[in-house]
């Protein structure tokens, strides 16, 4: 398991070299100035003077190579830069923002793995069922449906409509961050996180089905039955825990997708978390801090695939160290 | 199936099941072939409809202004009186057409790096590997970000963003497939037979990649089109002017408060619609295509 899990953090410094060197390539062939993206809206008041120095307090002065060995060596010591829209370091940025979307989408993570397992071991017990029909026309419209359009549907009914959630971001108005209760928080995260699980949930949900199905249909049921267990007997003592295990290793191997849409729920609660801080370095050019997200998200995805990985191998003794990259 | 229908004589359902007969639905066959047919008609409809509507619909009236769904603007209209049905109309055909490029080009990458990477030896093979983990670690709105940032953001950035960023999956498809492929029996036994690599491709390993390709392919839209309207809400490609299913709802963010629902609720379940009928289609052909479940 040592082995294992020293061949996982090579594997993880080289997949990040890997990343940081193709977007790094990538924002340096953007056709868009970056003194530009800076500058702003001020473009037409700003002198080649003015300009030449800006280039050159963020090095933009060098050869792009030079660029790449500079800020490659100052990853390695921890530094990723400053960013130009916060003007703070950008690992404070991204750690201010990924605290309050770690509250999102750990709430998001929770609730969808909850009743996406419940749902999926009560529709795969009793399959073909009505209960089973109706889990599986959910699953199955929500597997497509837009993130930020169900959020505005959410915002539009509970907000608007009934009045019952708060419209925007992660504390009421005119109260700062140190100041906010636990309940404030958790009110105004309730549609986003809401938003999250019940897009998130139908993968578990089919998943799960699936699994439990096949669990069912096993020999150890049958030999179950034959023993004299009824439906919900077979389903405690014998599928249960051979059915969880496949379900908390899709949650944690979709850490990824996870991501992504609380980039857009987000946007669309305003939740100043680190989706938001995504866009605004997307859309006004802050090329240290996309990196750095860039960055952090590959390291966030890689962590939950390996503790996917991981798990299956602690919980399942057949699956063994061996061969594991 | 039709065996296990009984029907007396004279029932009123007789002459509806009669029909339902004669047009094929008796079968899953049947129905799954009309279920495909009609989502073909939808992807034919939406271009139709966007040229019947015409631009008419996209200029300011102001005289028209946030009406809500009425026979005249069954989408009702937005704050400068524009036809919020032509907008949807013209924001699907975009849709499609993004899609249509993103997915082509998609599969084709997929299709060259799942071939290269189960035929080209094990160099190769690690290479496409690698890539693929890549693709897979960062998540796939940020990809989106950042590529679309690097091409210069606009409608440009947009397509390029969604165009190379959905083949990891496919990719890791069809290498699976050849791979298989290459082991099995009739494959080997046509090559003792002396017949020549391209030979064996040709005559018996396309017939097998052609359909999982295909679905893979169909299946591949309706990812693409919802990355598109994604990044159009939240700002990174396309003008605010252009009607766009992500535009439109970005937009419809602004009246929130103001009780028309319809601006954002309509475009959407359009888009949703859109978006599910490509998956229905995908899903019905895989069952058409797949021996074990074709002729039920």
């Amino acid at each position: 398991m040592i082995r294992y899990l020293v061949r996982r953090i090579v594997h993880l410094a080289a997949l990040l070299a890997a990343v940081s060197a193709l977007s790094f390539s990538l924002v340096s062939l953007s056709p868009i100035d970056p003194v530009d993206a800076y500058i702003g809206a001020d473009v037409m008041k700003v002198g080649p003077e003015q300009r030449a120095k800006i280039a050159a307090r963020w090095g933009l002065d060098k050869p792009p190579l030079e660029r790449f060995t500079t800020w490659a060596a100052n990853l390695v010591r921890g530094d990723f830069g400053i960013s130009a829209i916060y003007n703070e370091p950008v690992l404070t940025v991204i750690g201010k923002r990924f605290a309050m979307s770690l509250w999102l989408m750990a709430l998001a993570w929770v609730f969808s793995g909850l009743f996406g397992f419940v749902l999926g071991v009560v529709a795969g017990a009793f399959e073909g069922g009505l209960f089973d029909r109706a889990v599986r026309f959910y699953a199955y419209l929500l597997a497509g449906t837009p993130t930020f359009w169900l959020g505005l549907l959410l915002l539009l009914i509970f907000s608007v409509a009934l009045r019952l959630t708060p419209v925007c971001c992660a504390f009421p108005p005119g109260v700062t961050p140190e100041e906010a209760t636990v309940w404030q928080r958790l009110w105004h995260l309730a549609l986003p996180a809401a938003t999250l699980s019940i897009v998130g949930v139908s993968a578990v949900i089919l998943h799960t089905r699936q699994k439990m199905i096949q669990a069912l249909r096993s020999d150890y049921a049958l030999f179950a039955r034959a023993q004299g267990e009824d439906t919900m007997g077979v389903v405690r003592h014998h599928a249960l825990r051979n059915v969880v295990l496949p379900a908390v290793t899709l949650q944690f191997a979709t850490l990824g997708e996870l991501f992504g849409g609380s980039i857009l729920a987000e946007q669309v609660f305003s939740y100043p978390g680190l989706g938001q801080a995504t866009v605004e370095a997307g859309l006004r050019g802050d090329v240290p801090l996309l990196l750095g997200i860039v960055l952090v998200s590959a390291v966030f995805v890689f962590t939950g695939n390996t503790v996917a990985d991981l798990l299956y191998r602690v919980i399942d003794p057949r699956i063994g160290w061996k061969g594991a990259a | 199936m039709r065996a296990a229908r009984t029907v007396f004589p004279g029932s009123p359902g007789l002459a509806g099941l009669r029909l339902a007969e004669a047009l094929g639905l008796g079968s899953r066959r049947g129905r799954w072939l009309w279920a495909m047919g009609i989502c073909l008609a939808v992807f034919a409809a939406v271009p139709v409809l966007a040229w019947l509507l015409g631009d008419a619909g996209l200029e300011p009236d102001l005289l028209a202004r946030n009406q809500p769904p009425s026979l005249g603007h069954l989408f009702g209209t937005d704050s400068l009186g524009r036809d919020m049905l032509s907008r949807t109309v013209h924001g699907l055909v975009l849709s499609l057409r993004v899609g249509l490029l993103a997915a082509a080009a998609s599969s084709v990458l997929a299709l060259v790096l799942g071939v290269a990477s189960a035929s080209l030896g094990r160099a190769a093979d690690g290479v496409v590997s690698w890539l693929v983990d890549i693709f897979m670690t960062v998540p796939h709105m940020v990809l989106l970000i950042l590529i679309s940032f690097a091409v210069g953001g606009g409608a440009r950035g947009v397509v390029i963003a969604v165009a190379l960023t959905h083949w990891p999956a496919l990719t890791r498809v069809i290498r699976a497939e050849v791979l298989q492929l290459r082991g099995a029996l009739y494959v080997q036994t046509a090559r003792r037979f002396g017949q020549g690599p391209l030979a064996v491709a040709a005559t018996h390993m396309l017939p097998h990649l052609l359909p999982q390709f295909l679905i893979g392919l169909i299946l591949l839209f309706p990812h693409a089109i919802l990355h598109e309207a994604a990044l159009s809400f939240l700002g990174v490609g396309l003008s605010p002017h252009t009607p766009a299913v992500g535009i439109l709802l970005a937009e419809s963010m602004r009246h929130l408060s103001t009780g028309y629902w319809w601006l954002g609720i309509l475009p959407g379940a359009a888009l949703l619609a859109l978006v599910k009928c490509f998956d229905i289609l995908g899903y019905n052909l895989d069952r058409l295509l797949d021996p074990k479940t074709s002729q039920e």
